[in-house]
């Protein structure tokens, strides 16, 4: 067996991982705090590298770009709490999914009606070159020296952002009285609301930071697959994670797209040959979602439904 | 007589639009005092509360007619959070603890309306200076504690707020006597503190008897009011509320259980 190519393909996998972690927190907080799985995460992605990448095609720099974008995401966050989720807060479940499935619909047609249907090359790499971190730290060059082995390092930067924000996340709502209150939320709408906690805040602040996450993990993502509708599709990878992490733990989303990240890549190299040819990486992360299913249908860290009799 | 802190007048609820719970509910909380809600299942003790916290529109309820004043400002458009800032706090029958929140996790979710993060500490300790129960189980995840616990961290809970008002719905619900006994006894600590209550029950016999006043509420309409000593004495209240005369029946529901636990009792 070849060890450092083990090592590779493992490395590999968990820095593709970490990104679909980041996308599948954008779901997992949504579902925590109103109970909904939004459909719109894929536009907003969509919406949010749209934005910047136009605003840089005319010129504004990248920390400006990127701080516009991040403040488009936030208002459009609230908004869409105040005159989406807020109308509609003691509807059915059913009621507030297809408000979702609108808002993408609103949100794709908004993003080719402002900006338009091109496909944008987005190279955030470029950014990379062009000093936005000068001088890039010795682990960020292609070649790793103490392990002789060869990682991107656009990827090494993509999964040290990911994972940072991940890291601030999951502190964020594991530690703040904002992330206690959606913990609540969550657990109980009726008894947050009995002690006062205000539920419209809480769903604001999840939409804005839901936006924020949006706009990372689609800059990020645009570096693989071009700032253009495909971005939606490459949100529909974490949807496995999810049925893997648990729809309502953020620890969860982190591990579960962790495990399809390594998963993914193992399967292409050492299972290619038995289940025929390439394009494992395709469909393998299903896969291992439905056997998640069949043993634990509450996924990793789903919640334990607590009972007492 | 003193100050009403809580004055209910005349209120009407429907749910849904069209089921009319309460019809004509008029009721007063004196500063001070412990008021105690009587009725039977549906009789509109929860609803009554509700519209008092405001939480009736999550449940697709409203109030269509009168209204309800705190410190003689009318709250009937007041939200939950607001009401909570200002003093008024429901526990829901059911407890409703957040159970995958551990047992002081809980309780500090009922501090979060106030400014100063400070003062919650010293307010921890105040809550299981009172629950002692629940202070060696701070740690446990709520959902795994008792009955018993339950009420005690939703208690908890809400005491954080620093209210001047607590809304508490059926807090003997599923407990036994000795543990009725228990909270009741808190409630009248607290009281002495300087919380007002409004309870809601169906167990007519403590909750008389830890109370300054009461109603009793059929049909979603209040159908006799009083002192709490009086009513206990009032030989209708006796037969209808609290049982035909046998000595530790206190309500319709809990006959059967007091049946089983007998022995212990006499
Ligand atoms: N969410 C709701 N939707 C429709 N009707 C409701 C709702 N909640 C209560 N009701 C109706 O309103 C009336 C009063 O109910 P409420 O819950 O206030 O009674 P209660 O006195 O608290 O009863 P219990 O002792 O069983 O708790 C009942 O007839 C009930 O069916
Ligand atoms: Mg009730």
């Amino acid at each position: 067996m070849d060890w450092v190519y083990l090592i590779e393909v493992l490395v590999g996998g968990l820095m593709s991982g970490v990104m679909y972690s980041l996308v599948a927190i954008g779901f997992v907080l949504i579902y925590k705090s109103s109970g909904i799985f939004n459909f719109a995460q894929g536009t907003m992605l969509l919406f949010a590298s749209l934005t910047f990448v136009k605003m840089t095609e005319n010129g504004i720099d990248f920390w400006t770009s990127l701080f516009i974008a991040a403040g488009i995401m936030v208002i459009f966050g609230i908004a869409t709490e105040r005159y989406v989720i807020r109308p509609l807060a003691n509807q059915d479940l059913l009621a507030l999914f297809m408000a979702t499935v609108g808002l993408a619909t609103f949100q794709e047609g908004f993003s080719q009606f402002v900006w338009d249907s091109d496909v944008h090359g987005l190279q955030m790499s470029k950014f990379l070159d062009i000093g936005l971190l000068d001088p890039a730290p010795i682990f960020m060059s292609d070649h790793i020296p103490w392990l002789d082995i060869l990682i991107p390092k656009f990827d090494i930067f993509a999964s040290l952002v990911a994972g940072s924000l991940i890291v601030v996340l999951a502190f964020f709502f594991q530690k703040t009285k904002t992330g206690l209150s959606l913990r609540a939320v969550s657990d109980d709408h009726m008894a947050a609301m009995a002690v006062g906690i205000p539920l419209q805040t809480v769903w604001a602040v999840v939409w804005a930071v839901t936006g924020v996450i949006a706009l990372v993990a689609g800059l990020l993502w645009a570096e693989r697959v071009s700032v253009s509708f495909t971005l939606i599709e490459a949100v529909m990878k974490a949807l496995p994670v999810i049925l893997i992490g648990g729809l309502t733990s953020i620890p969860g989303a982190i591990v579960g797209g962790l495990v399809i990240g390594v998963g993914e890549k193992l399967g292409e190299i050492y299972l290619a040959d038995v289940f025929g040819g390439q394009g494992i990486e395709l469909w393998f992360a299903y896969f291992m979602a439905l056997i998640f299913l069949i043993f634990r249908p509450q996924g990793m860290f789903g919640e334990k439904l607590i009972e007492r009799v | 007589m003193s100050k009403s802190l809580l004055k209910v007048n005349n209120i009407e609820v429907v749910y849904n639009h069209v089921i009319l719970a309460l019809r004509g509910v008029t009721l007063d909380v004196e500063e001070g005092k412990v008021v105690s809600l009587l009725g039977a299942n549906g009789s509109g003790k929860t609803t009554t509360l509700k519209a008092c916290s405001n939480l009736l529109h999550a449940e697709r309820g409203a109030i269509t007619k009168g209204s309800i004043e705190y410190n003689e400002n009318d709250i009937s458009k007041t939200d939950a959070y607001n009401l909570v800032k200002d003093g008024v706090v429901q526990v829901l029958e059911g407890r409703h603890c957040f159970s995958h929140l551990t047992v002081e996790e809980n309780i500090m979710t009922g501090s979060f309306i106030r400014e100063n993060p400070k003062e919650a500490k010293q307010d921890l300790e105040r809550v299981y200076d009172h629950f002692e129960r629940i202070r060696i189980r701070k740690k446990s995840l709520a959902g795994f504690t008792s009955g018993g616990e339950q009420q005690m961290i939703a208690m908890g809970r809400a005491l954080m707020s620093r209210p001047k008002l607590i809304l508490l719905d059926e807090p003997s619900m599923g407990l036994a006597p000795q543990l009725v006994e228990e909270i009741f006894a808190i409630v009248k600590n607290l009281n002495k503190e300087g919380v007002s209550f409004l309870i809601a029950e169906q167990n007519a016999m403590v909750a008389l008897k830890y109370a300054d006043d009461g109603y009793i509420i059929e049909n979603g309409r209040v159908i006799l009011k009083g002192k709490a000593k009086e009513l206990l004495e009032r030989p209708d209240v006796k037969e209808m509320y609290l049982g035909v005369g046998a000595e530790g029946k206190t309500s319709f529901r809990d006959i059967k259980y007091y049946h089983r636990r007998k022995p212990s009792f006499s």
